[in-house]
């Protein structure tokens, strides 16, 4: 790299992480000042474990993260295959535009779409809040299915289609095909669009928030009302615990991703060797 | 030659069209259902009219108050900061991604994750970091104290926004274009300079109009979450800097459905009118892909 | 000899196009028989439809006397050896060749005991455990061959199967694919589109163009008895010459006429005239049936190929004389050189080399790749 490109790097990296590191330092902070440091200390850290209903919203959280992404890669993974066997293009294309819209969408429209409709049906019932947690998990499969069939679908299509052929041709039914050898294919695909699922439910703030009910609330839900009110470094010390949990994650995924990519390597070379 | 038999798309395929029937095409409807009726879910243009309509005082800058239609001046404003913010989204990020897309392969992983690392903090946290750090006894005025500056008034201000604005969605304009630029063949580019180009020529009249589709997915994923956007205007912005999400978000909260539902329609109807328009000009320079 | 398959007035058309056109053909037990033709030609279709990949829109395609249009593959006594072999990149060598027996629930020992047995016979017993991935183009193709084989099919199919390796092992492979064909007594059908392969290989030849049989016969039949043009350009170098046959063993063409050993033609009936580029014999201008002016040589290694203007039409001989350029010859034809054939819809469309060159050729072969 030039020095100019490395200074230009370290401007942008200055910029994107300043505010988190701000974020870090101040949750260490004794004092509740945002801005000048007056000794270290674990105080917020303490005061976050003894909050009962952040805690609360943080195993919400992850719930709804698993129930979403178990729901959405099962119906995503079928559907990726559905479409793929499609015949007719026209009804390809109109899944495919169907799949796009929630990728398209404002959130704050999908989200309002949504509670529209369950409003709707709620008042239909006669019932009197018709937002609740089965609410905000249909609304986290619902934008979280086109990820996933948009990760899944790629891989079909670049499957050699003969490996079904010929596990058909060597006895098996396309049932069973579908299991010994599309599924094992395919599988990378299904775990990126797994892992984008939970985390994009994770993540999720306007969505839920026009979604979820008074009983159910997820951390993002949880920080939105903490921030109306007034500010305690509280939020901070649960921005720092996040903040690391996510470099763990990704760390972990660099490297697999990095021991997958060397193993691909070696086979090339084995194969030019050999 | 190759037409596998297909078919037995029926039985997979079918939760999911439920699903996409019943949780996708049925709320747009519900949208559209929802801003053309009253209350009484009655047939009526009043939620549409009033969008355009409905008016407030506001005080100019002179002083003197003023009379003017209260949402057309919420969505100019939102155009306008969703707008300024996108574009220098994509002036600080289109560099950034060259430079990443010509780094060496383990520099591109690393720098890419590094990008990413903002993204998978919560948006909230994101700008209430922010908030802080411009509040007027904020760092920023801190370190400008310590030198004996002025502080500087930027929360509440439209700067402050754009800030937040650009800082939350940077890194979907990064991205798209650095995945389009990696994917590039160096032959190309070796070609232009064997043809003669310099680095800028190079720069002009390859790699730019080759990334173009990366920019155009960049600004798409960069405006319309920032047109759409609340939580940034009220905490950044102090609130005086009221943004079409934050009127839809209003309606919300006051239980005025129909009003809120007019205003998405609006919304909606509009960024499908700019999608269209972009992607009729990207066909027609890629010969109607 | 039994007929192990038959296939009666296949049509095949996929959207709207014709890709097979009223085919019959049948397959006796024990053969090697081959599917030959260029790109396009519906061998490979054809091929599917004996695996259960394709259904015939119209026609019936029968196993030992019974009907199996709606048989699906899994249930065919057929077994497939895939154009880029589709060996299953998630489980090893011997887990791929052990895939059929864990279809059929075979018990372990007996597995163990087959896919080795099996693997030794195709020269694979130290690759067991090794991944598919990592082996080179024709170990995999060794490893297709014995996961095809090891169910015991009664029909082996072979799509190209060659096509991927390169000259030298490709010649090996041939070898021993017909060494495994006759050890194993099981029918190969096999699909190509290098004629060398096919005539080298096979029992019987099935020539296919444009969705239609133009010849059936062994490999000797087809080359000395071409059917038609098309035939005797595709198999071998041909100069086919218009020509007239006078009477039985009797046949005129560029203004000579010449004793066959064909018969059976209406007096006077318009006819192409096959003559192979080894058969033609040089000789002194004045003693030749023919003469005419050299206007390319081009060495080959084993022999010169010489293109040679005679009285306008473009004649390609082998031969090992040496001869110039701008050399007046002539040239002698014995009779068993001559091979008449009635007119074809081909007729006219091959056999003249007055565009000839190498290269062409060689284009030409590449755009044939499927």
């Amino acid at each position: 790299m030039k020095l100019s490109s490395k200074i230009y790097t370290g401007i942008i990296f200055a910029f994107l992480f300043a505010p988190i590191i701000v974020l870090l330092i101040f949750s260490f902070n004794e004092a509740k000042s945002l801005s000048v440091f007056s000794s270290f200390s674990f105080k917020w850290y303490t005061e976050l474990f003894n909050d009962r209903d952040t805690l609360e919203s943080v195993k919400n959280t992850v719930v709804l993260a698993l129930s979403a992404t178990a729901i959405s890669t099962t119906m995503g993974t079928a559907a990726a295959f559905g479409i793929y066997r499609v015949r007719r293009n026209w009804y390809k294309s109109i899944f495919n535009t169907v799949t796009n819209i929630p990728m398209i969408n404002p959130d704050i429209i999908t989200g309002i779409s949504m509670m529209l409709v369950f409003v709707f049906v709620g008042r239909l019932f006669g019932m009197a809040t018709s937002l609740n947690f089965w609410t905000i998990l249909i609304a986290h499969v619902t934008f979280c299915l086109p990820y996933v069939i948009f990760q899944v679908l790629p891989k079909l299509q670049q499957m050699d289609y003969s490996l079904v052929e010929a596990a058909q041709d060597l006895g098996c039914t396309p049932v069973r095909a579908f299991f010994k050898v599309t599924l094992p294919e395919i599988m990378p695909g299904i775990i990126t669009g797994a892992i984008m699922a939970f985390t994009l439910s994770l993540d999720d703030f306007v969505i839920s928030y026009f979604t979820s009910g008074n009983d159910f609330q997820t951390l993002p839900i949880r920080i939105y009302g903490m921030t109306k009110k007034t500010v305690t470094p509280k939020m901070y010390a649960l921005a720092t615990i996040i903040f690391f949990v996510t470099m763990a994650l990704l760390l972990l995924n660099n490297i697999i991703d990095n021991k997958e990519s060397r193993e691909l390597k070696r086979k090339k070379k084995e194969i030019k060797g050999g | 030659m190759n037409k596998h038999k297909k078919g037995g798309a029926f039985l997979p395929l079918a939760p999911y069209s439920l699903w996409s029937v019943l949780f996708i095409v049925v709320p747009l409807i519900f949208v559209a259902y929802y801003a053309f009726t009253d209350e009484a879910f009655r047939f009526t243009t009043e939620n549409i009219t009033r969008f355009f309509t409905a008016t407030s005082n506001i005080q100019a800058e002179d002083g003197t108050m003023q009379e003017v239609r209260t949402y057309l001046v919420i969505f100019g404003r939102s155009l306008k900061l969703a707008v300024i913010s996108t574009f220098i989204c994509l002036l600080m990020g289109y560099p950034m991604a060259y430079i990443m897309a010509r780094a060496k392969e383990r520099t591109q992983k690393i720098l890419v994750t590094l990008i990413m690392i903002p993204m998978w903090m919560n948006f909230l946290i994101r700008t209430y970091a922010w908030m802080t750090i411009l509040q007027d006894t904020g760092i920023i005025n801190n370190i400008l104290g310590f030198f004996g500056i002025q502080p500087i008034h930027i929360i509440g201000t439209e700067t402050a926004v754009i800030i937040g604005m650009v800082y939350d969605y940077f890194p979907y304009m990064i991205l798209p274009i650095y995945s389009i630029m990696a994917k590039m063949d160096t032959k190309l580019l070796e070609a232009a300079r064997d043809l003669g180009c310099n680095s800028f020529g190079v720069l002009r009249r390859v790699i730019f109009p080759l990334s173009l589709p990366g920019v155009i997915s960049g600004i798409t994923m960069v405006l319309i979450p920032s047109i759409s956007t609340f939580y940034i205007s009220q905490k950044l912005g102090n609130g005086k800097f009221f943004l079409i999400g934050d009127a839809i978000e209003g309606q919300y909260i006051a239980n005025n459905l129909h009003f809120a539902a007019a205003i998405a329609f609006i919304l909606m109807v509009i960024l499908l009118v700019c999608m269209g328009v972009v992607k009729y000009f990207t066909s027609k320079t890629y010969g109607g892909e | 000899m039994k007929k192990i398959i038959e296939l009666k007035n296949i049509s095949k058309a996929f959207d709207g196009e014709g890709v097979l056109n009223d085919i019959s053909l049948y397959i006796n037990d024990n053969e090697f028989i081959t599917l030959l033709g260029p790109s396009g030609c519906g061998k490979t279709t054809l091929l599917r439809m004996i695996g259960g990949f394709e259904h015939p829109d119209k026609g019936d395609i029968l196993f030992l006397g019974e009907r199996i249009n709606d048989v699906p593959p899994h249930k065919r006594h057929v077994n497939t050896v895939f154009q880029k072999y589709a060996l299953f990149p998630h489980l090893n060598v011997f887990e791929n060749v052990a895939f059929p027996l864990r279809e059929c629930k075979v018990p372990k020992d007996e597995i163990n005991k087959k896919v080795n047995e099996i693997l030794g016979l195709v020269m694979l017993g130290n690759f067991a455990g090794r991944s598919v991935t990592s082996l080179s183009g024709g170990q995999q193709q060794r490893v297709a061959i014995a996961r095809a084989l090891i169910s015991h099919p009664r029909v082996l199919l072979l799509d190209e199967p060659l096509g991927a390796l390169d000259l030298k092992l490709r010649k090996d492979m041939q070898q021993e694919l017909k060494k495994i064909q006759q050890s194993t007594g099981i029918t190969f059908v096999f699909v190509t589109h290098d004629q060398e392969e096919a005539l080298s290989m096979s029992d019987t030849i099935v020539v296919l163009n444009e969705g239609k049989i133009q010849q059936i016969g062994t490999p000797a039949d087809i080359y000395n008895e071409p059917d038609n043009a098309f035939v005797a350009d595709f198999i071998g170098e041909s100069n086919i010459i218009d020509g007239v046959m006078l009477e039985n063993y009797k046949v005129s063409f560029s203004g000579h006429t010449f004793e066959c050993l064909d018969k059976g033609f209406a007096a006077n009936e318009p006819v192409d005239v096959v003559v192979r580029p080894e058969d033609v014999d040089i000789v002194a201008p004045e003693k030749g049936m023919l003469s005419g002016t050299v206007t390319q040589v081009t060495f080959m290694g084993v022999h010169n190929e010489i293109i040679v203007d005679i009285g306008g039409f473009k004649w390609m001989i082998q031969t090992t004389d040496s001869v110039n350029v701008d050399e007046h010859i002539g040239i002698s034809l014995d009779p068993d050189a001559i091979h008449i054939m009635k007119k074809s819809k081909y007729s006219g469309m091959f056999g003249d080399y007055s565009s000839y060159s190498n290269e062409l050729d060689e284009l030409a072969d590449a755009g044939g790749e499927e």
